[in-house]
This record gives structure tokens, sequence and C-alpha cells, in this order.
């Protein structure tokens, strides 16, 4: 089974934000990065159907210089080798633009499943995926908490809201997007972080792939998000915090 | 092209209340743009005359039109079902808008729905305003850390979906439209997916939204063994103890004690949050809540968007220190 995972760099969790000079994006100088959260977990499955039904896992990553510490990370975990489409210009594109990169740079792989996470961490559009599918055309899931493959064809789990879920199947080829948390993401070991000094990655100048459309969705600002609620901010020590907090939920609350 | 159409959900006829927010933000878009305003819902045609009452709901709402796109087809929700019948659909009704409301099923269908019309799905948006000859929409980017306008600048119809609690349901005007059908023409063998009956995992025991207290831990917790720590807290309270999503995954404590999107909704007297950062899709499970108070180390987490109470401060300090609070006023 060959299996493409593509993952994205965002900036690791909690970081503090700060919007930069064109207020158009955050400013990246002195942020640190990693694996967004959901593809780490994409990752993850790839893996672990690698190892019950054999094959390849190939890691693509579109983005900057960079985005090869990720590449390198997942490499370690286990990916065979991985696909680098190198570029600076991310956040000047749609969701349709960087489908489009990956799309042009795997296609010829013709892998039986593609992977990647529901979301991600900075842009939340939940949709590279799905038109990734679409440009592709082969079928899609999204929000996978599990699968299994068969014989030509797969069975996933969906989660649907509230609580309920939901197995469907479809032939491959098919891409899926892969929920976090679906199961325990796994450390590099020593040899592997050894070994992926010695994989391929083939390294991609965005320049070199079909030119991307014009964006028909553009980001004109960023800015932190106006309070709508008064938020009583209690300040003092632990102890003081505490009793304050005690006196508001008795008197103006009434839960004590 | 011209016109603004909202694409209602249901599940077995019954109505997903985000239909409504999305129809609140297609009237203001409606309104604002000075263009008609029509509704439409996917429906199996199977069932014969109960389609009537069944669309009689939205009929009542203040629309130029209504439609019902049915076909046998469309009974169980696919991906490629609901795109073919769609992009059909909107094609012959030509709209400059089409509207969603951000639920799960529409995430699957609508990107790549936007993608065959060469457009991209502004998704999730918490508010929209229009500023000169255009919009501008509201997203959030970090999850929830910071706010995006973006405009539609494609040439063809613009596709959003809208948050959930982000537009008013109750905004809506009442009055009467006449339901139109549609009748796409969808081939069986071209759907590719094959979908199996919705299903819940083992009955829950816990509910959690008839509890007057709840106490809410987080991944500001870091390990398992700090939990007891919270617990107590709720023991106090004398409150049910809840979690965020990555509690559960980690399995710290059972699904059924996690509130959220995926999980269960809740809106008790008190919600305490302890180490969550309110990622939407957390929030969307606890704004119903009479009063948040937040503990988080961080300031600029979202959870404070959403506080009435909050303190920022190391949680392995506040909690013991409010435990001990607690117990104090109340006699214990």
């Amino acid at each position: 089974m060959k299996i493409i995972v593509a993952i994205k760099q965002v900036p690791v969790r909690d970081s503090t934000l700060r919007i930069d000079s064109s207020g158009k994006w955050i400013d990246e100088d002195d942020l640190s990065y990693e694996i967004n959260e959901p593809d780490a977990y994409a990752l993850e499955e790839a893996l672990q159907l690698k190892e019950k039904h054999d094959g390849e896992v190939i890691a693509v990553l579109a983005g900057p210089e960079r985005g090869s510490q990720t590449i390198r990370e997942a490499l370690a975990k286990g990916a065979d080798r991985a696909i680098h489409i190198e570029c600076d210009d991310l956040a000047s594109l749609d969701t349709l633009g960087v489908a489009s990169r990956l799309a042009a740079a795997i296609k010829d792989e013709k892998a039986d499943l593609i992977l990647t996470g529901l979301q991600s961490d900075d842009l939340g559009l939940g949709q590279t995926g799905v038109v990734l599918a679409e440009l592709l055309g082969i079928p899609h899931a999204t929000i996978i908490m599990q699968v299994e493959a068969g014989d030509g064809s797969i069975k996933v789990k969906r989660e649907l809201e509230d609580g309920w879920f939901q197995h469907v199947q479809m032939p491959l080829p098919a891409l899926l997007t892969i929920q976090s948390g679906i199961s325990k993401l796994r450390y590099a070991t020593l040899m592997g972080i050894k070994k992926a000094k010695t994989k391929e990655v083939r390294r991609i100048a965005a320049g070199d792939l079909p030119q991307a459309a014009t964006p028909t969705v553009t980001l004109a600002r960023i800015y932190l998000p106006e309070k709508k609620k008064e938020t009583q901010m209690i300040e003092g020590s632990p102890n003081e915090a505490a009793a304050k907090l005690v006196e508001k939920l008795k008197f103006e609350v009434r839960v004590i | 092209m011209s016109g603004v159409l909202v694409i209602l959900e249901h599940k077995g006829g019954s109505y997903n209340r985000m239909s409504w927010e999305a129809l609140a933000a297609g009237q203001q878009i409606a309104v604002a743009s000075g263009q008609p305003l029509s509704a439409a819902v996917l429906v199996s045609n199977e069932g014969g005359s109960d389609l009537e009452s069944f669309t009689g709901e939205f009929a009542n709402k203040k629309l130029d039109k209504g439609y019902r796109v049915e076909h046998a087809l469309l009974k169980d929700y696919t991906a490629d079902g609901y795109i073919s019948a769609l992009e059909q659909f909107i094609k012959k009704i030509d709209p400059s808008f089409i509207v969603f409301p951000h639920t799960y099923q529409v995430r699957d269908f609508a990107p790549r729905l936007a993608a065959r019309f060469g457009q991209v799905l502004l998704a999730d948006l918490v508010g929209l305003r229009k500023e000169g000859d255009s919009f501008v929409f509201v997203r959030q980017l970090f999850q929830g850390k910071l706010n995006a306008d973006y405009r539609h600048t494609g040439s063809g119809p613009c596709f959003v979906s809208v948050q959930a609690g982000a537009f008013r349901a109750e905004s809506l005007e009442a009055g009467s439209a006449s339901v139109e059908a549609f009748a796409p023409e969808l081939d069986a063998t071209a759907i590719r997916s094959k979908p199996e009956a919705p299903f819940r995992e083992a009955a829950q025991t816990v509910d959690l939204s008839s509890a007057p207290i709840i106490v809410s831990v987080g991944r500001g917790i870091k390990e398992q063994d700090n939990l007891p720590m919270v617990e107590e807290l709720a023991a106090a309270l004398g409150g049910e103890l809840a979690a965020s999503r990555p509690i559960c995954d980690n399995g710290w404590l059972p699904m059924e004690r996690q509130v959220g999107s995926s999980g269960q909704t809740v809106s008790p007297k008190l919600y305490l949050a302890v180490g969550i950062s309110g990622a939407i899709q957390h929030l969307v499970g606890m704004k119903g809540s009479k009063t948040v108070v937040a503990i988080n180390k961080d300031e600029n987490a979202p959870i404070f968007e959403v506080a009435d109470y909050g303190i920022v401060g190391d949680l392995f300090e506040v909690v013991p220190a409010l435990t001990e609070a607690v117990k104090k006023a109340k006699g214990a």
C-alpha cells in the first residue's frame, strides 16, 4: 500500500503571536515551528497502516526551508521518503492554490491512499485535503477516527456531531482527513533519527509546478478579536484571587 | 448571477438548528446587497407526501423562494451525491452567494463543491459586513487567538459557511415562500462511497447537560496524575467533572465527560474552565453556560472571550487555593 501524508508546519502551540507590520500575517521571526497536530495523527495512521499491510509512506510538505525540520522528524518516525515543495509564498495563496501545488507534486506517485489532518492549527480552514481529492478526482471522507484497509477498498469510521459515528466504505485510491487523538503518537527512535539522514527528500521548486490560479479569496487584515463579553479579571496572589472568586461565586453567581 | 442561496441541513426530517443561523446570515447578506433570498433542502423523494410538511417549516420564513432538491439517491448523505445535486442546482439558479451552516457534513462536501466552481469556501465565519461594494467576511485564525478579515475576489459565486452561534436564529423574520422542486440527474454508479447507518458508542451514563455546576479541565493540567487536584475542586463545589477533547483523547477521562462539538453541549449555572484555552470546538459546547469562570496562564487565551470571571495564573497554585477557599466558605 502506497500512502502519501500531506503535512503542514505551524507555529508551536502556545506561541505568543504578534501581528506583523503589513497587518496581514503574524511576525514569524521569533517563532518556533512544529508539525500541525492533526497531521501528526495522519502520519501516525499511515505508519500503522504500513505496519499492517506493508508498502511505503511518503510525506509531502509545502513551505519554506524551515519545513525541512518537520520533514526530517516525519522521516525519523518512519516515513520512507519525502517531497518538499519549496515556497515562501504560502500566505498569498488560497486553498485552491495550495492544493493545486500538492496535487501537481504527487499525482505521478499514484498513491493508494492520501492522508492529512482534518484542519490546520493556524488557518483552520479544514479544506485542503477535500479540495486535493477533488483535484485528483478521487473519493474522500473527513474527520476519520479509524481506517480498515481491504482489497482495493477501505472502510472508515467518520465522526459526526454530538457523539455519533458512521462507517463508510469507498474504493481506493481515496483521500481521508484524520481526526486528532485517534491513536497514540510514536516518538522517533535514535535509530530512526539516524536512518532519516539517508532517506530521500525530493525538492520541488514551486516555480517548476504549474502556475497557481489567481486567489479567489484574499486575507485583508488580521487583528485581535474584540471582546464581546465583559470579563471581570480577578487579580492578586493565588490565595487572594481564590478568596475573591469565592465571594463572587457566593454573592453574584450564588452557587455556594 | 444574482441572489443569496442558503442550504439547510436536516437529519431524517428534523432540521439542524444551525440551518436557521445560516438562514439568518443569508438574510443579512440579502438585505445588505439588495438581492433576493432563497433556501434549499436536499431530500429523498421516496417519502411522497411527507415532503410537503417537511418543507413547510422553511416556507414560513421570510424568503423569496424555497427549493426542494429531491432525488432517491439523496436519502443518505454522500459527498458525491450532494455535490453533484448541488452543482446542477446552483448552475440552474445561478446565485451570487451560497451560505451553509458550518456542520461536520458541510465540512465534508462544501469545499469540494466550491472547488468545482473554481472557488474557495470561506469557512466557519463568525461575522460579515458590507464595506463599499463588497463584503468583508470575518473568520478566526490560530484557534480563535486572532481574527481575520477576508474578501471574496473570485469572479464566480461566493461560498461561505457560518460558525455555530455566530448568527442569531431568533432574528429570523417570518413570512411565506413558495417551495419548488428541483430534480437533479444522479447516477448511482457515480456515488463512490457507501455509508452505513450512524451509531453511538456505549450508552452515556453521565449526563452533563443537567449538571448545575461543571468544573472542566484541559491541556493545561499537563499530566493525568494532576487530575485529582481538579476533581477535588469539583467535589468541593458539588459539581461534575468534565474535560476538553485532548484530555479524553489521552484516555485520562472517559469520552462521556467531554464537552464540545464532538462531545456534550452543556449550559450549567457555573462552568469553571481550568487550563482550557478555548478552541472553538470546545466553546460551542459550553457557550450557553450562565456563568463562565476561566483559570488560565495565557491572558490571551480565547476562553477569556466567553468568561464572566477570569484568573490569569498558574492553575497548580490557583486551583488548590480555590478548593480550600470553597471548603472554608461552605464551612466544611
